[in-house]
């Protein structure tokens, strides 16, 4: 699936004394089955950009085509739709939630579908032994190590089998040696034909062999692609 | 099927979330139930109430006659019985004696009544239960009456009064026609009131009229006016317990708002992450509505089934003071359990209604902004 954005703007907080412009006149192509890795220090507007493509939030002015569809003007119904069925995102904090199992968390995005509980619970179950979840499955997810709770991030993401996958600082909260099975999984999920697209200033994920593109940022542009 | 599957979904997920603030829930739920047992405390009792006094009052007298001079109740003479009888539409009258004996040691007033069905010696007596129980006496034992010129009388009880009727009957004493004229000295041919029964239920109204136009210096009271008597009584005590409630609902209701309308950062986080991974508005206010309705739901439900055990099992043994009986010996007894569907609707709106909506605005707001907003 191709993403194309055309003359992007996002500003936050618009006609208010504290009014800022996150991202400039931003206008990118991410093909499809690539990994993408969008580079630059932090307030760059990297994550911003993320959330636009990922359907997290809105431009202010600008166009986001996925393939042919225009997605930038779509009602809250039809992005959650999307969302539901083409993202998957690992965030910076993980953000799971507390208090629930490994098993839970994997299964919460699908609990809108209304899929069959035994299908769902088997899908889910084949995605956390393929992850090296298996022996914490049914722990409360604060109990993990952070390399664990990456994980369970990433089965999260994988569990409506989206085509296109969204890590935003994916190791940011991992030492190198984590960073780097990090990058051998993303290698795995880009063999299945997945388009990633990660937000990084690490070098372990931008210097990786396993990234096809990047993409640099400054102040909310793009310094170079 | 997929709706049902959806929300079975949903359910779990609400029922695991609130297993995870289980202290800042269950203390909402003990609060919330506190304020529905205390409400439908106060309603079933005092509906009860109104309902076995009615039944009770049933078999009262369609229609009392009291004599009145200068404006206060006076003797009435045995000829008025004749005169009364003259009117068409009575068919039976008869003259009554009854009054009111305080006594110190219990400072309890009786009501004295000389019955009419019930052969009595003069030294016989038949009590109330409440009477039995604040003198400690039961059949067989001796029971003192003092007249106005200091002089004590004994009776032998011969009965109690049946407990079912204890309502309107607890601190009734029954004696003869004769020792009741020795005891207040009212004389042969006088009466304290008189009471009528008329032939067409629905002429009690033109009944009363004809005797006031007839004998001027009476007054009818109709059994119709005195079970709306009780029924104002029952009100206007249950206002003042609603009053004296108030302050505890208005804190309730300031704890809930605050605790429905005040989302936490985590809160708001966990709705934002919802979102994100694929949670539409609607799923994320299903979910909440859920919340909010299992617990009122489940306050309401243990909140009124606490108050039925507390009415209808321990005589409302908290409310006794303020809502039963007209004297002091309270009178104690099993009401039969009345439920009104009209005030059972009312508390349900007045204690469900307005929490479920004020977990809803909030969350809605939040719900409807751009998940990356919320996360943020």
């Amino acid at each position: 699936m191709l993403i194309t954005l055309t003359d992007i703007n996002k500003v936050f907080n618009q006609g208010k004394h504290n009014e800022f412009q996150a991202i400039r006149d931003i206008s990118l192509q991410i093909e499809a089955g690539k990994v993408t890795c969008i580079k630059g220090a932090s307030g760059s507007g990297k994550t911003t950009l993320l959330s636009i493509i990922g359907c997290l939030s809105r431009p202010t002015s600008g166009r986001v085509t996925l393939d042919k569809e225009v997605l930038s003007g779509l009602p809250e119904r039809f992005l959650t739709d999307i969302r539901r069925h083409t993202f998957g995102f690992v965030f910076q904090k993980f953000n799971l939630i507390q208090g629930l199992s490994v098993l839970e968390n994997i299964m919460l995005p699908a609990y809108p579908l209304s899929l069959n509980h035994k299908a769902l619970k088997t899908s889910a179950q084949q995605l956390i032994v393929h992850f090296g979840l298996d022996r914490v499955m049914h722990n409360p997810v604060e109990w993990l190590s952070g390399g664990e709770s990456q994980r369970v991030a990433i089965c999260r993401a994988l569990i409506n089998k989206p085509q296109i996958l969204i890590a935003d600082e994916p190791t940011a909260n991992l030492d190198t040696r984590l960073s780097q099975e990090f990058m051998e999984l993303i290698d795995e999920l880009r063999k299945t034909g997945k388009t990633i697209l990660i937000t990084s200033h690490d070098p372990v994920v931008f210097d990786s062999p396993v990234v096809d593109r990047i993409v640099e940022m400054r102040d909310g542009q793009i310094l170079e692609s | 099927m997929d709706f049902i599957r959806k929300q079975a979904y949903l359910i779990d997920f609400t029922l695991s979330s609130l297993l995870r603030r289980k202290g800042k829930n269950l203390g909402l739920l003990l609060v919330y139930t506190l304020i529905v047992f205390l409400l439908a405390s106060v309603m079933l009792f005092t509906h009860a109430l109104r309902k076995e006094a009615s039944i009770i009052l049933q078999q009262s007298p369609e229609i009392i006659v009291q004599r009145l001079v200068a404006g206060r109740h006076a003797l009435i003479p045995a000829d008025y019985l004749e005169k009364i009888g003259q009117l068409r539409g009575v068919v039976s009258k008869r003259g009554r004696l009854w009054g009111y004996f305080y006594n110190p040691s219990v400072k309890a007033n009786y009501t004295v009544m000389a019955p009419e069905h019930l052969e009595l010696t003069t030294t016989e007596v038949v009590i109330g239960a409440g009477v039995a129980r604040a003198l400690g006496v039961g059949v067989g034992d001796y029971f003192t009456l003092r007249s106005d010129d200091g002089n004590t009388y004994s009776f032998q009880i011969k009965e109690l009064l049946d407990e079912d009727s204890e309502l309107v009957s607890s601190d009734l004493v029954l004696i003869s026609e004769k020792a009741y004229r020795v005891i207040t000295g009212i004389p042969e041919g006088q009466f304290t009131d008189i009471i009528l029964s008329v032939r067409n239920p629905r002429e009690v109204r033109k009944v009363a009229e004809k005797l006031t136009e007839k004998l001027p210096d009476i007054r009818p009271i109709l059994r119709e006016e005195i079970l709306r008597t009780y029924d104002s009584i029952f009100s206007w005590r249950q206002g003042i317990v609603f009053v004296l409630l108030f302050g505890a609902l208005m804190a309730f209701v300031i704890f809930a708002w605050d605790k429905a309308s005040g989302l936490s950062a985590e809160e708001k986080r966990e709705i934002g992450i919802l979102k994100a991974v694929g949670w539409e508005s609607g799923d994320v206010l299903r979910m909440k509505f859920w919340e909010g309705m299992i617990i009122s739901l489940s306050a309401f439900m243990l909140g009124y089934l606490a108050a039925y055990l507390h009415v209808f099992y321990s005589s409302a043994v908290l409310f006794e003071p303020v809502l039963k009986g007209w004297a002091t010996l309270y009178p104690q007894f099993r009401l039969t359990p009345f439920i009104d569907g009209l005030q059972l609707a009312t508390l349900f709106f007045f204690t469900i209604f307005p929490y479920v909506v004020a977990t809803i605005i909030p969350i809605w707001r939040a719900s409807v902004t751009d998940p990356d907003a919320i996360m943020r």
